[in-house]
């Protein structure tokens, strides 16, 4: 280990540990990542600050040199890369393949290293580890300069909003530790860097391998004049402390109540400070308290701080639970359901407009739909490009809107209160990530009209309770006949009734959709939407569509009153349905004159718990229809 | 303005992943294992809801080979915090011949700790379940998120991780499925020792070094806690001054010669210490990969 470093010294340790252990309680924690193409030499880089950091223990190094032997690439030496590259699968390929997170410790401070792939597929990786880091350290291979990969990790740093970058041009001792080289491979970065608005970064001659400039200058670079790799590391300014000078702001994460005599507001401090005697404003319902008490397992607090997990006691009995912000009263920040953001999708399976995803932004969750892109950007060439819709690892720009107003800051305000997760409802996945620009005006300005004859008026005078029967079924199921047969014996009992089916909507109201997935959403979204309105005039409405994916049939169930939306699963085997082919539909699609046929190439997922489920194998359309119709009394 | 030190900021990240987890899970639990980890979460557990009680029971998978120490210090803590214990545990070890001696590292923690830990899962029907398990202590736990999904079978599957960004964790899940939480996933074996030491926490008495009994055998010092250890033809117990880095069944784990009866000593031991921490662990020998298999079966 070189003697100018500013790693923990075993003289201390050894001598005196009260002095030693003193220092290190006061030390500070950086987070950063690292980034470069696959061979540009990252896990050496880590591996070697784990080593010189003693970060490595002796049977750690036993199992290294076994391993450097069997798998490792630098022939008698040792191949740092192994003790970074851990699980089995990516050992025997030879790449990285997730994010993994490494430690070490300086006299000064702890670092939190994420160490992220390199590879083209795996955008979401370093999305994610960018999103928890200070700093970034974007490698370069001295032999190749500034590639393509360069420049989507330099983007995608600056999309998270990392404020400190650090251009690590690697492998200088395989060009001769050549000042020239590096000269040019900063000049175009820095081209590059300023056009995508990175406007400060640290350049630093390195070899990962070798050691030089990491943990002190290296006498083969005496042309460098700037710090080691690690001098630098340990003196920039971590996020946190930026954060406290911001206005207070704090989401209530769960509501402390052990007895009737105490309630407190636990959550972390996303922004600022907070005193007792302070104002402050619940978001978003705008009531306003003063904080009593910041209590702790130590004793009450003069103070609290920008991420500092707290618990505050406000002065008056105010309404406020999870999802809510408690934010300084003077100074809050704004609750739209309308906003723009830069969001990248993560999923396999593409992103659906106008489909319903949880989005989860500090401890608020509500439901979220995306329109269109605006556009998607290519992180290669920064092209704006024009998309219906992302798939895994796409990057673009969308209006979304929540089905009620949240509380947030734009993302270059703030981590915390401007980013999101996006989240299937069905599979559970994350799906993406959001980046808030801005709130959309319109949001504010649109009111609901109040009405004065209410919905209950229109039913009582129609004497019934508005309800939507959802037929959902392949094609040629039975659906329409059924639907057909409820709405006669309905009629018949003096219902008022509408029957909505593909013939009457796709000939008008949507005639401007075909049958891709997204157009088969939209599709669906209308048809509830209408089927709404007519259950808010009284109506008893039943539709009759394919409706092939739950979360569309979920997102018509939440549009409606509880109790009023009834599915009814048409339970038609394929086999039967494709038999009878009334309209000859299946042979073409079989024949592939037809694209998009659900039950062939394109899914469809039956309902899990229905509220009805009948079938045209053991019944006939009447018998069906009298089933449902007992199902549904009483109709007042 | 005052900057937070590391260990407050690893301090606040540890309680808010505390709090993410009671508010959204329905029924979770705490492994607690008695040693230093779980002393440092059952802290900070007791800090994240304070004045509450911690709102959830603590689980403890007992060998049935336990140091005595641990468990009198599990059962006096359980008592002095007014928690719920909840011990799950194989009772039919004996009858299906099981025991540290004669069964291999594979089968024993299997039979004794992974099986009875999922069974105790299901039967309680637990859907969150935090763990001490951290980063850097082994390779495969490196790549593992905060919130690490489970199937049903309480199965993971490291390429199909949810990505975790900033501080939001994706705790939604179907009926059956579980997540393991690990709310200490970026402390440092230093960190927990400092915290220990700034914190005042009361930890089993097994981490200070004691004049005990012990035997050498496969290159480790195992001390002979109990009469049930079996001694081999030609062993007799050598009383020794020794402590434990890290605590397991106790016929498995190895004991360092020390004189550190301190807190300081032992963290001074620690910086100056050439082997790492789970090198007294028979269980995580084998090929280098173990612990990933491990995990992927349930292992914690």
């Amino acid at each position: 280990m070189n003697d100018q470093s500013s790693f923990q010294t075993d003289a201390l340790i050894a001598e005196d540990i009260d002095a030693y252990l003193d220092a290190h309680q006061h030390k500070s924690l950086l987070r950063f990542i690292t980034c470069g193409s696959v061979d540009d030499g990252k896990s050496t880089l880590i591996g070697r600050l784990l080593y010189d950091s003693k970060m490595i223990f002796e049977d750690q190094l036993t199992a290294l040199q076994s391993d450097s032997a069997k798998h490792g690439t630098q022939g008698e030496e040792i191949d740092f890369a192994l003790l970074v590259d851990g699980l089995a699968a990516e050992r025997e390929q030879g790449i990285t393949i997730d994010v993994a997170y490494r430690f070490f410790t300086t006299e000064k401070r702890k670092f939190i290293v994420a160490d992220t792939p390199g590879h083209e597929q795996y955008t979401r990786n370093m999305v994610t580890g960018a999103s928890t880091a200070d700093l970034a350290v974007i490698l370069i291979d001295a032999r190749k300069g500034v590639l393509q990969q360069t420049r989507r990790h330099s983007y995608l740093v600056h999309l998270l909003g990392i404020r400190h970058v650090v251009l690590a041009v690697n492998k200088m001792d395989l060009v001769g530790y050549d000042q020239a080289t590096f000269d040019s491979i900063v000049a175009d970065y820095r081209a590059f860097a300023t056009s995508i608005g990175i406007e400060q970064f640290t350049a630093i001659p390195i070899s990962g391998f070798k050691g030089d400039n990491i943990t002190a200058l290296s006498a083969n670079t005496p042309w460098y004049t700037g710090p080691a790799l690690i001098a630098h590391l340990e003196s920039v300014e971590v996020d946190a402390a930026a954060a406290q000078g911001q206005p207070f702001r704090m989401p209530v994460q769960w509501v402390n109540r052990p007895n009737l005599d105490f309630r407190g507001f636990a959550g972390q401090i996303a922004s600022g400070t907070i005193r007792p005697g302070d104002a402050v404003r619940i978001v978003p319902s705008g009531k306003t308290s003063t904080v009593a008490r910041i209590v702790s397992f130590a004793g009450d607090l003069d103070e609290g701080v920008a991420g500092q997990s707290v618990t505050l006691t406000l002065a008056d009995e105010v309404d406020c639970s999870r999802g809510d912000l408690i934010a300084a009263a003077g100074d809050p920040p704004q609750a739209s359901d309308q906003f723009c953001a830069t969001f990248v999708w993560m999923d396999e399976e593409v992103m659906k407009p106008g489909r319903g995803y949880w989005l989860k932004l500090g401890t608020q969750m509500v439901t979220a739909t995306v329109q269109p892109p605006k556009y998607e950007i290519d992180v290669n060439s920064l092209d704006h490009l024009a998309a219906k819709t992302l798939g895994l690892n796409g990057i673009g720009v969308a209006e979304f809107a929540t089905d009620r107003p949240i509380a947030f800051e734009p993302y270059a305000t703030s981590r915390q209160l401007g980013g999101f997760i996006l989240i299937d409802k069905f599979t559970n996945a994350t799906v993406a990530a959001g980046m808030i620009e801005f709130s959309l005006r319109r949001a504010e300005n649109v009111h609901w009209q109040p009405v004065s004859i209410t919905r209950d008026d229109h039913a009582g005078m129609k004497n019934q309770r508005p309800k939507v029967l959802w037929f959902t079924g392949l094609s040629g199921s039975g659906k329409s006949t059924i639907a057909n047969e409820v709405e006669k014996q309905l009629f018949v009992m003096n219902r008022h009734t509408f029957l909505l089916d593909g013939d009457n909507v796709r000939h008008g109201l949507n005639r401007d959709l075909g049958f891709t997935e997204a157009d088969r959403i939209e599709n669906i979204r209308r048809v509830g939407e209408v089927a709404k309105l007519m259950a808010d005039a009284g109506l008893i409405v039943l539709t009759a569509f394919i409706s092939p994916f739950r979360a569309e049939r979920q997102m018509v169930r939440e549009m409606l009153q509880d109790g009023e939306f009834i599915e009814i699963f048409v339970d038609t085997p394929l086999s039967v349905a494709e038999g009878r082919d009334v309209k000859g539909l299946y042979k073409k699609a079989r024949s592939g004159q037809l694209k998009n046929f659900t039950g062939i190439d394109s899914p469809y997922e039956p309902p899990e718990n229905p509220e009805i489920r009948v079938n045209t194998v053991d019944m006939t359309p009447e018998e069906a229809a009298r089933f449902i119709i007992q199902q549904i009394l009483p109709l007042k | 303005m005052r900057s937070l030190t590391h260990l407050e900021r690893l301090e606040a990240e540890s309680i808010h992943i505390f709090r993410e987890v009671v508010a959204e899970a329905e029924n979770p639990v705490m492994l607690y294992s008695v040693g230093k980890d779980s002393s440092v979460m059952l802290h900070l557990a007791r800090k994240a809801f304070y004045p509450a009680p911690p709102p959830f029971p603590m689980l403890h998978v007992a060998s049935g080979w336990d140091f005595a120490d641990l468990l009198a210090h599990r059962d006096k803590t359980v008592r002095e915090y007014g928690l719920r214990l909840i011990i799950a545990q194989n009772d039919e070890a004996e009858t299906q011949g099981i025991n540290p001696f004669d069964t291999g590292s594979a089968l024993y923690s299997q039979a004794q700790l992974t099986d009875p830990l999922k069974r105790a899962l299901t039967d309680h029907g637990f859907d969150a379940a935090f763990g001490g398990g951290r980063r850097d202590e082994e390779k495969a736990r490196a790549k593992e998120r905060i919130f690490s999904f489970r199937s049903a079978a309480h199965r993971w599957d490291p390429k199909n991780q949810r990505p975790e960004l900033w501080n939001l964790y994706n705790a939604k899940k179907a009926k059956g499925e579980s997540i393991r939480v690990f709310p200490i996933s970026n402390w440092t074996e230093l960190d927990i020792w400092q915290y220990i030491a700034l914190e005042n926490i009361d930890i089993v008495p097994l981490y200070f070094s004691k004049p005990r009994p012990t035997v050498e055998r496969d290159g480790m010092l195992l001390v002979v806690d109990d009469d049930r250890f079996r001694l081999e033809p030609g062993e007799e117990p050598v009383t020794r001054p020794v402590r434990f880095r890290t605590l397991g069944c106790y016929p498995l784990t190895g004991a360092t010669v020390s004189e550190a009866t301190e807190m300081n000593d032992i963290i001074q031991e620690m910086l100056l210490a050439t082997g790492s921490e789970r090198q007294g662990r028979a269980i995580d020998k084998g090929q280098s990969a173990s612990m990933e298999d491990k995990k992927a079966e349930g292992y914690f």
